[in-house]
């Protein structure tokens, strides 16, 4: 029984975009194949700059859209093919999310036990008697107390907010937590509390957790398999420890050396990115990195590099042997 | 003499549920040509100090200061009028928001030629080479041809550099800048202190940096001020502070950083910050503090030493 | 260790002083502005007296003293105490017939308030929910009844209808729709893209729960707004069709009808449309000043931190 737990071969995800009249639309290349499996207890991060795809990752796993092209098996249950509603209820059972800004993922109307019993309400056939001992258990479960079931969210702190949203999460026992940036948006004392939250977590419910994040140093710190990408595209992968120590792809080289560190000592030679991300809409040919690349080469402008293992990771560059 | 002395700066607010005290005596001395960063969570107060000596906070906030010098020249009594003189002019501040800080409805090219006209007046002509060359100086390619686009033609990194050409159009001698990296991405976010590190050693300004991120500290600032609860609660030169915190929060702060972890859990702080309604009695640290004995949750601690604490760690080397 | 919990305010324990919070919040907003205070006391002052009009007003609204019309107020010559506003061309009492008809002016501005809202809540809900032709359906037909100036379409509908105080204030209530429509579509636009809704449908809610449990709360703000300041010009638009005659009918005291009845006397005896003038513009004046202290306190982009 040694199944991943999400198996992703080579997932497309094109959005339309208008532009403009008479003019063919366009589509924008939001993920292009992405390919990894996962399994129970694992945590695979998701690393990247705004517009590399990370977020479309992150629905399309939760289901919130489908695919354009490509596989996308959660538990055994390949989603293109789960039609009936009782199939997709289980699915929706197995994913769940935590969102990055837990000031605007919590609605602001409704009680914290009215907001962990939802999932409850509409999944399970439980008495209410049943629900709100489920949802205590939980609550104590991450660290909040019996009498905050009654209260609203604007009367929590950031951390406090983001512990509801993983109960939330978890109060339906997936088996898969897609965590988009869950401690990005709160103070440096409290992100050390909710990761070890998290971590707690996933040893003692063996969950496998999709961590999304632009801070290498949390990913560093969690993670098990490592997925950088750069406009849409898978660039390295590899397991944690290969991809940080040493690092194959020049975009996965240039983002840990601009990530800084509480190291007064370290006045390195950073390797400088010229110039900005290009748009999503209009991407270089060739490789996307090429016009921010230190080591372009012509044939770099003219051939777009595939995913090919090299030594302990996969990297996509014509480059590296 | 130093360019800027702020001596026991408070700032109040009213709100529904009384008065709320967001700045809670903190001193700040800074010279020529320094960079100091102020660090500290949510809360703390590091953004609100900084906007009460712009004079850039609401009317219901009440700021009170012992001192609070630029130049030689006293903020607290000066009127509106002058106050904006210097305001803008030897005085700049960028923020957090590239993208809201900028008028959407105006080119950049504009805005920046309209701040040069607010404060020296002259010719379109003079101001559009000057324009020219704040936007190379900042880094921005083709400059003659950005004159002309408007802030959402422009990525975050792109405004964040226009921001900083706008407020170095004046040849500052301060410039704060609040958490200007904050919002972008981390290979821009370098890009950006490395401009603001070479302006500032270019033009000989002091720059103080708000931030929440320790890491950025350690690799920008020479000094540090550290913020808890609206109250300073360290200060220091940036390496003794990262090799040798003397304030429990500060030491707690640097080791909850994940590359500071020993094993599989981080060195998490416990608790939360207080917040308006729940200030514990004493130092205002002690719930958090591992170190906490019983004097700590009677008496407030006095500054000494630039520590606001009973029971300063130890320097490297000495006993307790 | 990471179960540890802090224990956020100590003054808000239960939700019955959650409640008791937000309220003492509102109203810490609300009463900053003394004039929103002030329109507040007047409009309340105005609901007791249209509650209790049986027993304040002086005389019955309808009964007529012929001997006395056309009476001027107490404190002008000729003037009666018993009559303290005059009296009209049929010798009712002025200050009896608005009093009472601060009963009907507030009632219809309710109904079209409550109508045009309900109505146009639910429309404006669907259409950003939806989206596509559902949309471009709703959203056309409201542009539509929005291209007519407004008292016009109200005068088109009640010819059809036939005049009466219902039909006035259906009338009204249809022009009144979009904006309630276009509100409301707006907020919902904006509230979908918002996390929490995304976490919802994580967990698998349908589009009812999502649009009228998650989504509609969370936009009454602005449309409270709305409907109070729609209640001022419903007031005002009803009395505008009772004075063409087109509103509610004759023997009613409403406010609009009492100018309407008393046109002609309008140089002659002026008390006889002034008073009722006045009264709408008071009853206006209090619910326009309210409503902006309303907007004041709920908008969280005006609020003062």
């Amino acid at each position: 029984m040694n199944q991943p737990l999400i198996k992703a071969r080579d997932l497309h995800k094109y959005y339309p975009v208008k532009s403009g009249f008479l003019q063919a639309d366009k589509s924008l290349q939001a993920l292009s194949g992405a390919s990894f499996d996962l399994y129970a207890g694992q945590t695979l991060a998701v690393v990247g700059e705004s517009g590399c795809g990370k977020s479309t990752l992150a629905r399309l796993l939760t289901l919130i859209e489908n695919p354009t092209a490509g596989q996308l098996t959660l538990d055994g249950i390949d989603v293109s093919m789960a039609a009936d509603s009782a199939t997709k209820k289980q699915l929706r059972q197995t994913v769940q999310m935590v969102f990055q800004d837990p000031f605007g993922s919590l609605n602001p109307r409704q009680k914290i036990g009215d907001i962990l019993q939802e999932p409850l309400i509409i999944n399970t056939n439980m008495t209410a008697e049943q629900r709100k001992q489920e949802v205590l258990t939980m609550m104590a479960r991450v660290g909040l107390q019996d009498e905050h079931f009654h209260r609203y969210p604007h009367m929590f702190s950031g951390g406090q907010r983001q512990r509801i949203a993983i109960a939330r999460a978890l109060i339906l026992k997936p088996k898969i937590v897609v965590l988009d940036e869950p401690v990005s948006a709160l103070d440096v004392s409290i992100q050390a509390q909710v990761l070890n939250l998290l971590i707690e977590l996933q040893q003692e419910m063996g969950l496998a957790y999709v961590f999304i994040s632009h801070d290498l140093s949390v990913v560093q710190h969690i993670a098990d398999q490592v997925l950088v990408m750069y406009l849409g595209k898978p660039v390295e992968q590899g397991a944690s420890e290969a991809v940080f120590s040493n690092p194959q792809h020049p975009y996965t080289q240039a983002l840990l050396s601009a990530t800084p560190q509480a190291n007064t000592e370290r006045k390195r030679q950073r390797i400088k990115l010229i110039g900005e991300l290009p748009s999503p809409l209009n991407p270089p040919t060739g490789c996307t990195f090429h016009p921010r690349c230190q080591h372009a080469t012509a044939q770099c402008k003219t051939i777009t590099p595939e995913m090919e293992p090299r030594g302990d990771v996969s990297v996509a560059c014509l480059l590296v042997k | 003499m130093a360019l800027l002395d702020i001596c026991n700066l408070s700032v109040e607010f009213a709100t529904a549920h009384g008065a709320l005290k967001a700045v809670d005596g903190v001193d700040l001395k800074l010279d020529e040509g320094e960079i100091v960063a102020i660090v500290g969570e949510s809360g703390s107060g590091k953004s609100v100090a900084m906007l009460a000596l712009m004079g850039l906070l609401p009317w219901t906030a009440k700021v009170t200061a012992d001192r609070m010098l630029f130049d030689g020249q006293d903020l607290l009594t000066m009127s509106a009028k002058q106050r904006r003189k210097i305001i803008g002019k030897d005085i700049s501040m960028i923020f957090q928001e590239p993208m809201t800080s900028l008028n959407p409805c105006f080119s950049v090219g504009y805005q920046i030629s309209e701040v040069l006209a607010q404060h020296f007046g002259g010719s379109r002509r003079s101001h559009k080479a000057r324009t020219i060359e704040l936007l190379q100086q900042v880094g921005i390619p083709a400059a003659e041809t950005r004159l002309k686009a408007y802030p959402h033609q422009l990525s975050g990194g792109m405004c964040q550099r226009v921001m900083i050409a706008m407020m170095i159009a004046c040849q500052p001698k301060l410039l704060i800048a609040d958490e200007p990296t904050t919002a972008l991405d981390v290979t821009i976010q370098a890009q950006i202190l490395e401009l603001l590190v070479e302006l500032q050693q270019a033009n000989g300004m002091a720059l103080v940096l708000i931030t929440h991120d320790m890491a950025v500290v350690a690799e920008t600032a020479d000094r540090v001020v550290v913020q808890y609860a609206g109250q300073q609660v360290e200060q220091r030169a940036v390496k003794d502070l990262f090799e040798n915190p003397r304030h429990p929060y500060t030491q707690a702060l640097l080791r909850a950083l994940p590359e500071h972890s020993q094993g599989e859990l981080l060195n998490a702080i416990p608790g939360v910050v207080p917040g308006q309604l729940d200030r514990p009695v004493g130092c205002l640290f002690n719930p958090r503090c591992e170190h906490v004995q019983e004097h700590c949750r009677q008496t407030p601690p006095t500054r000494n030493e630039d520590i606001l604490c009973h029971y300063p760690l130890p320097l490297a080397g000495q006993k307790p | 260790m990471t179960t540890t919990t802090a224990t956020p305010s100590p003054a808000a324990t239960t939700s019955q002083s959650v409640r008791q919070q937000q309220w003492r919040e509102f109203w810490f907003y609300f009463s900053a502005s003394k004039t929103a205070v002030a329109g507040l006391v007047f409009l309340i002052g105005v609901i007791l007296v249209a509650l209790f009009a049986d027993f304040i007003s002086p005389h019955l609204p309808a009964e007529q003293y012929r001997e006395f019309a056309e009476t001027p107020p107490a404190w002008m010559e000729g003037g009666q105490m018993r009559f303290f506003l005059g009296t009209d061309y049929a010798g009712r009492d002025m200050l009896s017939r608005i009093i009472h008809g601060a009963r009907l002016s507030l009632l219809a501005g309710c109904i079209v308030v409550l109508l045009a809202a309900s109505i146009g809540i639910f429309l404006g809900l669907v259409a950003g929910f939806k989206g596509g032709w559902v949309e471009t359906i709703i959203m056309r037909v409201m542009d539509t009844i929005m291209a007519v100036p407004g008292l016009l379409m109200a005068l088109v509908l009640v010819a059809l209808l036939g005049p009466g105080l219902l039909n006035a204030m259906v009338a009204i209530a249809i022009t009144y729709m979009p904006s309630f429509v276009r509100l409301a579509r707006a907020s919902t636009i904006n509230e979908m893209n918002r996390d929490y809704v995304t976490a919802s449908r994580v967990a698998g809610a349908g589009p009812l729960r999502l649009m009228f449990i998650r989504i509609l709360p969370n936009c009454m703000a602005p449309l409270i707004v709305q409907g109070t300041l729609s209640f001022s010009t419903a007031i005002l638009d009803t009395a505008a069709l009772g004075f063409l005659g087109m509103g509610a009918q004759a023997p009613l005291p409403e406010w609009g009808t009492l100018i309407a009845e008393n046109r002609d006397l309008m140089l002659s005896a002026p008390w006889t449309v002034t008073f009722p003038g006045i009264a709408i513009l008071l009853a206006v004046l209090a619910i326009n000043l309210m409503g902006d202290g309303l907007r004041d306190a709920l908008d969280p982009k005006l609020k003062r931190s």
